[in-house]
Formats: structure tokens, sequence, C-alpha cells
């Protein structure tokens, strides 16, 4: 994978089943996410997620429970989503003993395809240091520029 | 100035070496091209396409001293996009502390329930035995 992306990841105390019926089910969805959720976790399924008076559709890419789900959104209205033009939402889920879970979200978004080998290289070394290293930097740098 | 969409800055920063270009930009301002150039790993042409996506989306302006055309950023919209990131970093720390609600209060349910099953199970048995 390619793109710029945000990871995030949080320490459960419930079973990974557990958190699995929490970020897959309708209603358990609806209660950490959007407002009305109509969603089938199955691969290709279409839904449809609304915030407000904000929605949009969602398209469902992995399924593997209990330890995978994926789906993309925010791409253009009236087009399907790929690679480029949506974001892609993958959950993990990795058990730490019967009754922990590591749950782990990436959101990425805008692959860029034309990459050749080397810049994807800079990127994945680029992103050891994690995402929030630059964002950090650029505010710090942003600041300096700013007073100076 | 208008607003940063999600995908405008996404696309404008998602690059490894268009953020080195900036990285740049931000820390020396009113540079050419061809300083750029002699700085990081790739060619000219690659520095010139990023600076023409970055100036598109607002984070550069270019201005011309004599012969020489110099590059700064914009520190308005670099901060709008640095927020814009950290909102969307802050957004499924929200959601993530939710999710965490919701499960551990299912698995304490849950358990009540298993207990509770447990202790009547017990008690059956234990009548059993008393009849029995």
């Amino acid at each position: 994978m390619s793109g710029l992306a945000i990871e995030r990841e949080i320490l459960i105390e419930a079973p990974v089943d557990v958190v699995w019926r929490t970020i897959t089910q309708p209603d358990q969805v609806s209660q950490w996410f959007a407002d009305r959720v109509d969603l089938v976790v199955k691969p290709g399924a279409r839904g449809y997620m609304e915030f407000g008076d904000q929605g949009g559709p969602v398209v469902v890419e992995d399924v593997d429970p209990p330890t995978r789900f994926s789906f993309r959104w925010n791409h253009p209205r009236g087009e399907d989503p790929v690679v480029g033009n949506s974001m892609l939402v993958e959950f993990t889920l990795t058990p730490e003993g019967a009754e922990r879970t590591r749950l782990r979200v990436v959101e990425s978004g805008h692959e860029l395809r034309d990459w050749d080998d080397a810049e994807k290289q800079r990127y994945a070394d680029e992103h050891q240091g994690g995402w929030a290293d630059f964002l950090d930097r650029l505010t710090v740098l942003v600041a300096k520029h700013r007073s100076g | 100035m208008t607003a940063l969409t999600d995908d405008e800055l996404w696309s404008a920063i998602a690059d490894p070496s268009r953020r080195q270009v900036l990285d740049l930009l931000v820390s020396n301002g009113g540079v050419s091209a061809s300083w750029l150039a002699g700085r990081v790993p790739f060619s000219r042409q690659a520095v010139a396409k990023h600076l023409v996506v970055l100036e598109q989306a607002g984070f550069i302006s270019r201005r011309k001293q004599g012969r020489e055309v110099l590059y700064q950023v914009e520190a308005d919209r670099l901060d709008q996009a640095a927020r814009a990131m950290a909102e969307l970093a802050a957004r499924w720390d929200r959601r993530l502390a939710a999710i965490k609600r919701l499960a551990e209060a299912a698995h304490a349910e849950n358990r009540k329930t298993e207990n509770w099953k447990a202790e009547n199970s017990e008690r059956g048995e234990h009548h059993d035995g008393e009849n029995g």
C-alpha cells in the first residue's frame, strides 16, 4: 500500500469476537460511527452511512472474521470506489489473551499508482517514523516560519 | 482561501517526495527550483512537477526576483492542512474510544449472563443431588 495513511490503535478489555461484533453489526456501528448505517458485512456489498446531513456510499472490501474488516468510502458520487478515488478503512483485530483485543485502524487514500519502487521504499522508510511524526514536524516548522 | 477537502489535502501531500520538497521550502523559504533540485535525490523535472501540484493546492506561491523565480510556503494554508490532518486522526481516536466502551460493556454484560447461568445450573445440580 502506498499513499498517506492515518494509523490508530487501542487496547480493549474484551474478547476478539465481542469487538468484531461491535465493529460489524449495524446496530452497534450506528453507536460509534454514523447515525444511520446500512451495511451488509460481505465483500463487495454496497452500503450507506449517514452523519447528520452528510452521508455517502460505502463498499465493503475484505471480511475475514474475527480479525479483518475493510471498506472504501469518500469516493465521488456516482462513481465506483476504486484505488485512487476513495479512502480505504481497514480494521485489524489481534487477540491478546482470551479477554483482550488490540484494535488497529488504518485509513489511507489516494494511492499513487505512478510511484516507482524507489519512491515506495522511501515512503515505507519514512513511514517507520510515522505519520504523526510528519505532522509534528510540519506544525513546528510552520510555527517557526511564522515567527521568523 | 477556500477550505481544503480531505481529498485535496491527501493528494497534495500523499507523495513523500512532495513532502520532502515542502519540508525544504518550510525550513528555507524563498528558494528556486534549481536550489531545491540540488538537495533532493530526484530529478529537476520531478521537482518542477511537485511545485506545480503544491502551488495548485495553495501550499506554496512564487515570486520573481530578477531573473529567478522563488518559491515560498503559504503558512496559513499549511497550518490549515496540519489541523485538518490532526482532526482526521482525532476523529478515529474518538471512534476507537467509543468502540472500546461498547465492546467492554457488551463483554461485562455477557459475563454477567454467563455467571447467572452457571450459578443457576450449580443450584440445579445441587438440588438434583438433594433429591437423588
